[in-house]
């Protein structure tokens, strides 16, 4: 049943990169629990806009939870209190009148604040560029079902591309670790039989390029996969480390 | 000037290779001399862009979000379609050729829709060969479902999120290339202007969204992939930034517009609940293939779904359309859904929406089967409206989800302005007056990886195209018109928000220009969007500066288009006297209150050209000729 319930935001508010930053409090009021976390936002924006202030800049597109778009720490959690759920697809009802909300943008070495909430997330293409794909080029492939796949490897493979790209696991994480999304990309390829010509490439040099760009290193505190809005199991982890130790032990390539 | 859609000649079934025989070729140690723009990254873009580097060339990729892989492609939920026939239930290319064009009412080129259909099976090897997760069956082969508008099960599926996965392996194949050397990324980008020199598309004008920095850039062609514009009814199921603005830039550079008032309305969507509501969520289609749709069969019921007994419920799809039942096309689904609304029969606190149950398909299957296959379409539904599918019956209505129509592009497609092609939803090739469920992301993906690889090469063979930098006075004028229209823009200080007049626009487009139009109607919607185009002007608050990351003067600039883009809709819409797949004149109409086609009249694309601001746009005609196909009233009874 919709009602309406009032809130006090603590949000970030920062200029720029090079600004310092810091907290500003908002009361945000009449909010109807059908409403998305971004969809109250919006509200608490078009009372900025009209008093001639700066609205609050954060990233969102499709409001759907697949696009990877959104996403804030919301009183210290990633992408909120909810298990599995993107920022936008957070629904006010998991609220109660007169709750505090702290609003703060991902915090990780590799990901620059470029304004408010919104921040540089190229780090993550910059892994896949690094071999985050199988080398097909279009027009060469053979009839589809030329290739068995079996129902559970499929949908194994599946649990990893299931990834949106958002960077909740860096900001989850303690050390700001990307592993959990290379260990998503690098399950899904090596568990199929088509990824598997360049397993051993593709592993060494997704880690290298996570090394080059300052993610940290996992130390098996979960975070991640407890923030992970697709919940992605950091088996997916696990992999990555033994598809990594067999590259070092088993292959040719360093 | 006369349309030629190049359409080679010879029998249907051969004109592709026919054509592909006759197309000018660029050797390959010629290709690294063409520098190409690609704008979009959605699975057009991106399979266009990887494409078209792997061949060679160098390609510039522009997208607005901060990575490619966002583009709204991604939310694309069902499946794909492809005539392999692996179900062994009578499927052939033709037959997809057929239930494209019936399910578009015989508005759309038979030429390209049989190449479509050819194409999607080639498809479908490139994206199993990339890695892209497809369901399978126990045997190791691909799972197919049906979808609306067909009777065989063609239908590729990647759980519910197809388009997640087709995009996320455009996009892996686009990051290669990027690692390559031989695409250049240009991300959180938007288009401002298209550059035309000498009648030719030679670059283009962009602002850098962090830094709010124009930026020029030149090329020997510009290929616009930037999606549909459904976003003017303010409420659809598109993403948050999809625009008309590079599409409506291209048309007042000369580029037809082909078919603006072609809408789809999807059926399956979650319906409105608050007037804060900033956009309208897909419930894929699929679920249509177990859930039933009804609605009491009395009005103003007001017990609960459990209450109400077999006997008070009206199926009504079933009841009607007992061939294709729950599987009819999308504008059928959609109007008989308003119409039963209309009647008072509609469910919730609104009124405005009707079940799509599924409590017989778990009694049969077995909860377990029916979470398999909609899991998470049925988490997502619970997490939006709070309600449990598994035990209440699904709300859904009617929303804007896709455009038809498009820039007018020719077989090869190319706009008429040389140099600028169109691809995906962008163009208006393929899906006539409606498109067929799971046919998207065929058309976006067979444009992007088999049509313009080929095509942009006649275009370089057979042109001679002078070398030409940014420091062309051209780049400069347009860089002008931007900084003036920006400048506009955050002059006025006025004291209504931009997203208030979005708001505006969307409701009398969906009032007068939705799923049924009627000519008094869309007179009227003309009068008022000509009034709110002015106060807008006039009165818009935008906060903020130019130099800056400053969302709200990016999406000052896509409404201000939108505005101007609505006219041009009520324009094609009050022209096609006739009523046609998703075009649902009230005053054409058959007795069983089906869009009743003027084939004689209106067997045509309406295509537009701009004759200046403020002035009515200038009438194309492409008539559309069938050899291979008898015209029929579509039925689904």
């Amino acid at each position: 049943m919709t009602k309406t319930i009032n809130l006090k935001l603590k949000v970030w508010r920062q200029k720029d990169s090079d600004d310092k930053g810091g907290f500003k409090t908002y009361y945000s009021r009449d909010i109807s629990t059908d409403m998305s976390f971004l969809e109250m936002i919006d509200v608490v924006n078009e009372q900025l806009t009209l008093n001639g202030e700066d609205p609050i800049a954060f990233d969102h597109d499709c409001r759907e939870g697949i696009c990877g778009m959104c996403g804030t720490m919301v009183n210290g959690r990633a992408h909120g209190p909810e298990k599995g759920t993107t920022l936008c697809q957070l629904h006010m009802r998991h609220f109660s009148d007169g709750d505090t909300i702290v609003v703060e943008p991902w915090r990780a070495k590799a990901f620059n604040i470029i304004k408010d909430l919104v921040v540089d997330r190229s780090a993550l293409d910059k892994i896949i560029q690094a071999g985050g794909y199988i080398s097909v080029n279009t027009g060469g492939a053979p009839d589809a079902n030329t290739i068995l796949i079996s129902r559970e490897t499929s949908e194994k493979a599946f649990d990893g591309a299931a990834c949106i790209g958002c960077g909740a696991c860096v900001a989850a994480c303690p050390n700001a670790s990307a592993m959990l999304f290379i260990g998503a990309k690098v399950s899904h390829l090596a568990l199929l039989p088509q990824g598997k010509p360049e397993a051993v490439r593709r592993v060494i040099a997704m880690v290298r390029e996570m090394d080059r760009l300052c993610f940290g290193n996992c130390t098996n505190e979960a975070e991640c996969e407890a923030d992970c809005p697709k919940e992605i199991s950091i088996t997916n982890i696990a992999r990555l480390n033994r598809e990594f130790l067999k590259s070092g032990f088993f292959s040719s390539t360093k | 000037m006369q349309l030629d859609a190049k359409i080679p000649g010879g029998i249907l079934a051969e004109k592709w290779d026919r054509h592909r025989f006759e197309l000018g070729l660029v050797s390959p140690a010629n290709r690294k001399k063409f520098d190409i723009i690609v704008i979009g990254t959605g699975l057009a873009g991106s399979s266009a862009s990887a494409t078209l580097a792997e061949l060679g060339y160098n390609v510039k990729a522009f997208c607005l979000q901060d990575s490619p892989r966002r583009a709204h492609s991604i939310a694309a939920q069902g499946g794909i379609n492809a005539a392999k026939n692996y179900a062994n239930d009578g499927d052939s290319i033709w037959r997809l050729f057929y239930d494209t064009i019936k399910g578009g009412d015989f508005r759309s080129r038979e030429a390209n829709v049989y190449r479509l259909a050819q194409l999607s099976n080639n498809i479908i090897d490139h994206c199993v060969a990339q890695g892209i997760p497809f369901a399978r069956d126990y045997g190791g082969l691909l799972a197919n479902r049906s979808f609306g508008g067909a009777q065989v099960s063609r239908t590729f599926y990647a759980r519910g999120q197809t388009g997640q996965q087709l995009l996320v392996g455009a996009y892996s194949a686009l990051m290669r290339q990027v690692a390559a050397g031989k695409v250049t990324l240009f991300s959180r980008r938007e288009m401002m202007e298209l550059v035309v020199i000498n009648g030719q598309a030679r670059g283009i004008v962009t602002r850098n969204m962090i830094t709010g920095e124009i930026e020029t850039h030149a090329a020997d062609a510009v290929i616009l992939a930037t999606g549909g514009y459904g976003n003017v009814f303010f409420l659809s199921t598109n993403a948050m930034t999809s625009n008309v603005t590079a599409i409506l830039r291209a048309y007042k550079k000369g580029a037809f517009f082909a078919n603006p008032c072609f809408i789809q309305i999807h059926p399956t969507c979650i319906p409105v609940h608050g007037t804060y509501q900033s956009k309208l969520t897909l419930m894929s289609e699929s679920l249509r293939n177990d859930g039933r749709i009804w609605v009491p069969r009395n009005s103003v019921d007001t017990r609960s779904p459990h209450q109400i007994p077999g006997s008070d419920r009206d199926y009504f799809l079933e009841n009607k359309y007992p061939a294709f039942g729950n599987l009819v096309p999308r504008d059928v689904a959609s109007r008989n859904a308003k119409e039963q609304c209309d009647m008072g029969k509609g469910v919730g606190e609104t009124g405005l929406a009707v079940y799509l149950d599924f409590e017989d398909a778990i009694k049969r299957d077995g909860k377990e089967e029916i979470s398999k296959k909609y899991g998470n379409l049925f988490q997502m539904y619970e997490k939006i409206t709070g309600d449990n599918p598994y035990e209440i019956p699904m709300r859904i209505y009617p929303a804007v989800h896709y455009t038809m129509g498009g820039l007018w592009v020719d077989y090869n497609l190319m706009t008429t302005v040389p140099g600028l092609f169109a691809l995906g939803e962008a163009n208006f090739s393929d899906h006539g007056a409606n498109r067929l469920g799971a046919s998207a992301l065929m058309q976006g993906l067979a444009d992007g990886y088999f049509i313009i690889p080929y095509t942009i090469g006649e275009y370089f063979a057979g042109t001679g195209l002078n070398k030409i930098t940014d420091k062309h006075p051209a780049f400069r004028a347009a860089v002008q018109e931007v900084n003036s229209r920006t400048n506009k823009l955050l002059s006025i200080k006025g004291t209504r928000t931009v997203d208030d007049f979005h708001r505006e626009l969307g409701s009398v487009l969906w009032e007068y220009c939705g799923m049924s139009r009627n000519e008094n109607g869309l007179l009227k919607a003309q009068k008022l969007i000509q009034q709110l185009r002015e106060e807008f002007w006039k009165n818009v608050i935008v906060p903020g500066s130019e130099r800056d990351f400053n969302q709200s003067l990016e999406k000052a600039g896509r409404v201000a288009d939108f505005l101007e883009f609505g006219d041009l809709m009520i324009v094609d819409a009050l022209a096609r006297k006739e009523s046609c797949g998703c075009h649902f004149n009230e005053a054409y109409q058959t007795e069983e209150n089906e869009a009743k086609r003027d084939d004689e009249n209106f067997c045509h694309v309406a295509a537009w050209e701009y004759a200046g601001d403020g002035i009515n746009p200038l009438f194309h005609k492409e008539k559309l000729i069938f050899e291979n196909v008898e015209l029929t009233q579509r039925s689904y009874r």
